[in-house]
């Protein structure tokens, strides 16, 4: 019997049986996605609160999207319109949030951990879109729907993931549901961004430095977004990165014949990749945007919509006094 | 309400272990009022009130070179009333109250505010350091002299390292002829560079950003360096790594007067025990695995000195919050011997001579003051059990704090009498056993 998801924090925790699962609950909400009226009554009468306490545009609009299509309502809170620069804490933020009786939360936000520190909190379903450099699990579980779609399964694999990956929370969540399904990783960037220590994050992991050992025999390559505003180290100058680690189409050649090449976005065409690559064959990145769609629905079906439904009161609650 | 001063106070039959006088006999002590008046088999003082301490250990009061009072200026985490009876629980005699108040115990007037708080409010001694700069900021000397004339017993700008080496020699220099010992929190703050956790493989699986352990060796070799070059008295507080450690025992190898302290926490946690728990959060971060080890190997060849808490309270609502915005500090009195005994003594690592010197002797000789059980001696008794089973709750701590991690550990070993100026201050109730 599979155990059922209270909530969805990270993947390091998460069975293959698990993430196996989620993945085939995804597959009718992609065919979904087809169709010309795309509103479902599944989550009707249900509310989801998504919470966002760090800019985003595309993980909020997919989760909103997918909630909406699930005939769900939702509550928004964004960073920038909170009480948070007023000094409420993250604790009170959610509970106000939570008083409002949603059915499910949806957070992000920049410190790791946050997630699991609400959901201990709190008593309704919480799903992590994204924690400071901890994990992104729907990132991940959309890029294996993707994977597994283009090329049949997922198991024995060579993943390369290029760029920032001491702070990817795409690159743990993919790193920990990979190594899962026996897929062999290669992380690749400048030194200070995949230090040594990230070979111990899962079985069959190991770091190097150039990029033409990195994509050597890559079936799957996952491009990073250089993240600008993450980095905590000085930077380093864009016009080195692009000299030894951008994704060209020369260096392309160097993987499999027909590896995958997958980008979590927003891309910078020029910086982390060429553009030829991006709009290549090999290119899965709108792929990656509508799967997106179907996994954040498939969560919400069975997070939200899966509960057991509460008995209704034997009495018409009390009115307030 | 009688002077309890003036009153006798017979302890009988306990294991009186002084690392000052090389005892460890079975003895009687008696004290009158403020002083040890006999040590003695058979000891009989009619008038006397009689402590039973058989199967026990008397000590000379626990001295705790490190905490942080939070009085004045953040008195939602502690007060020097609350502290002080927490560290009464834990079996401290005396403690070490950090600078780093609101506003800083940078000049004699915060001093004397301390010191006379303490008197009127304190259940233990309170024995005051003084920031080495003023405000702590690591730009001008702070008022030390004035600060000693007033009761200080140290100098540090702990929270922070002394900011510069050309400070660092300021305040080495112009302590050492006043003969204070000078105490630094060593960090090398663009190592550190808001680092939430020690750097390594967990603070990379966590994504919480990391402190290499680099940080504190490269400052505490910098001390020692100046240590070498000042002939002043150097204190590492809080050590951590293997890398200062090994700074101590070579400034110890060459004759330089320099000592080292270790928290309870960093011999019993260590990085691997990280979780997104703000009770996980201090400073320094808890260490590899591997320094562990090594700070246990020094704790019992003799290279560490002391055993201190760097209790800092913290209040509740502070604590519960993201990880990476959470305050660094754990509250320590209360565990700090029964982790000790825990973790050194009952597996074999520590003798119970040498454990008691950590907490008495050790700290004592960092401070330049005398710790033993003598007549004449103040009647400061530490009185504790190595073997009592218990289980420590936060929430019955006199302390206004409840931020640790230690909450509902069970333990065996723990104080029994805590006894300041001949009086017990703190007596633990043996007659129901949890």
């Amino acid at each position: 019997m599979l155990q059922r998801l209270e909530h969805l924090l990270g993947i390091e925790d998460l069975t293959r049986e698990q993430i196996s699962f989620i993945l085939d609950q995804a597959k009718p909400f992609q065919e979904f996605q087809r169709h010309p009226l795309k509103k479902l009554a599944t989550l009707r009468g249900k509310t989801v609160a998504i919470a966002f306490f760090e800019n985003s545009t595309r993980t909020r609009i997919s989760f909103s999207t997918a909630a909406a299509r699930l005939g769900a309502d939702t509550m928004n809170l964004q960073a920038e319109a909170s009480s948070l620069k007023k000094g409420e804490s993250l604790l009170d933020t959610v509970r106000t949030l939570e008083a409002m009786r949603p059915d499910g939360l949806v957070i992000r936000h920049s410190s790791s951990g946050a997630p699991e520190f609400v959901a201990d909190r709190l008593g309704v379903p919480v799903i992590n879109a994204g924690d400071g450099t901890h994990e992104h699990p729907t990132q991940a579980l959309l890029d294996a729907l993707t994977i597994r779609d283009r090329k049949g399964h997922l198991e024995g694999w060579n993943l390369t993931i290029l760029g920032d990956v001491l702070h990817s929370r795409v690159a743990r969540s993919n790193v920990h549901l990979l190594s899962k399904f026996g897929v062999r990783i290669t992380l690749c960037g400048p030194a200070m961004w995949v230090p040594r220590e990230l070979e111990t994050l899962a079985p069959n992991v190991r770091r190097v430095t150039r990029i033409e050992e990195a994509l050597d025999g890559a079936d799957v390559i996952i491009a990073l977004r250089v993240q600008t505003e993450r980095l905590h180290e000085p930077a380093l100058a864009a016009e080195e990165y692009i000299l030894r680690y951008q994704l060209t189409p020369q260096r392309l050649q160097l993987a499999r014949p027909g590896a995958l090449v997958l980008h979590p976005g927003p891309m910078i065409r020029g910086l982390e990749i060429d553009g030829a690559v991006a709009d290549g064959p090999q290119s899965c990145v709108l792929e990656q945007v509508a799967n997106g769609l179907a996994i954040r629905m498939a969560l919400l079906y069975h997070l939200v919509g899966g509960a057991a439904v509460e008995p209704p009161p034997a009495k018409p609650p009390e009115k307030a006094q | 309400m009688p002077t309890t001063n003036d009153r006798l106070l017979l302890i009988k039959n306990g294991r009186v272990i002084d690392p000052a006088t090389k005892t460890d006999a079975t003895n009687d002590v008696l004290l009158d009022g403020v002083r040890i008046a006999k040590i003695g088999a058979g000891l009989s003082a009619p008038d006397a009130e009689i402590f039973d301490a058989s199967g026990m250990i008397v000590a000379p009061g626990f001295i705790d070179l490190h905490c942080h009072l939070r009085e004045p200026g953040q008195e939602m985490s502690e007060t020097i009333e609350t502290g002080t009876r927490s560290a009464a629980r834990g079996g401290f005699t005396a403690v070490c109250c950090m600078p780093n108040t609101q506003p800083v115990n940078d000049n004699a007037s915060v001093t004397r505010s301390i010191v006379e708080r303490a008197a009127a409010a304190g259940t233990v001694q309170v024995w005051p350091i003084g920031a080495a700069s003023v405000g702590s900021k690591g730009e001008a000397l702070a008022e030390i002299a004035a600060m000693k004339d007033a009761g200080i017993v140290a100098v540090s700008d702990d929270g922070k390292p002394v900011a510069t080496a050309r400070l660092m020699r300021q305040v080495m220099d112009y302590c050492n002829s006043l003969d204070l010992p000078v105490i630094d929190h060593c960090e090398d703050p663009s190592l550190f560079a808001g680092g939430v956790m020690r750097e390594g493989p967990r603070s990379v699986r966590l994504g919480l950003k990391g402190i290499p352990a680099q940080s504190e060796s490269i400052c505490a070799g910098r001390d020692v360096e100046l240590a070498v070059l000042t002939r002043a008295r150097l204190h590492i507080a809080h050590m951590s790594t293997t890398g200062a450690l090994e700074c101590v025992r070579h400034a110890k190898k060459l004759g330089v007067r320099v000592t080292c302290e270790v928290a309870p926490h960093h011999f019993t946690l260590c990085d691997e025990d990280v979780r997104y728990d703000t009770n996980y959060k201090m400073n320094p971060p808890l260490a590899s695995r591997a320094d562990r080890t090594a700070l246990i190997a020094g704790i019992a060849d003799g290279a560490v000195d002391a055993i201190a808490t760097d209790h800092a309270p913290h209040h509740p609502a502070s604590k519960d919050v993201e990880f990476d915005r959470a305050p660094f500090g754990i509250i320590g009195f209360e565990t700090a011997l029964a982790l000790t005994l825990s973790e050194l003594f009952h597996t074999g690592k520590i003798s119970i001579t040498r454990l008691v010197e950590l907490f008495t002797t050790g700290p004592s000789r960092v401070l330049g003051n005398e710790r033993k059980i003598a007549v004449g001696s103040p009647a400061d008794l530490t009185i504790f059990s190595t073997d009592l089973s218990w289980t420590y709750r936060a929430s019955e701590s006199p302390s206004k704090s409840r931020n640790t991690p230690f909450d509902g550990r069970a333990f065996r070993g723990a104080p029994v009498a805590t006894i300041v100026g001949g009086r017990i201050v703190y007596r633990r109730e043996l007659g129901a056993t949890a």
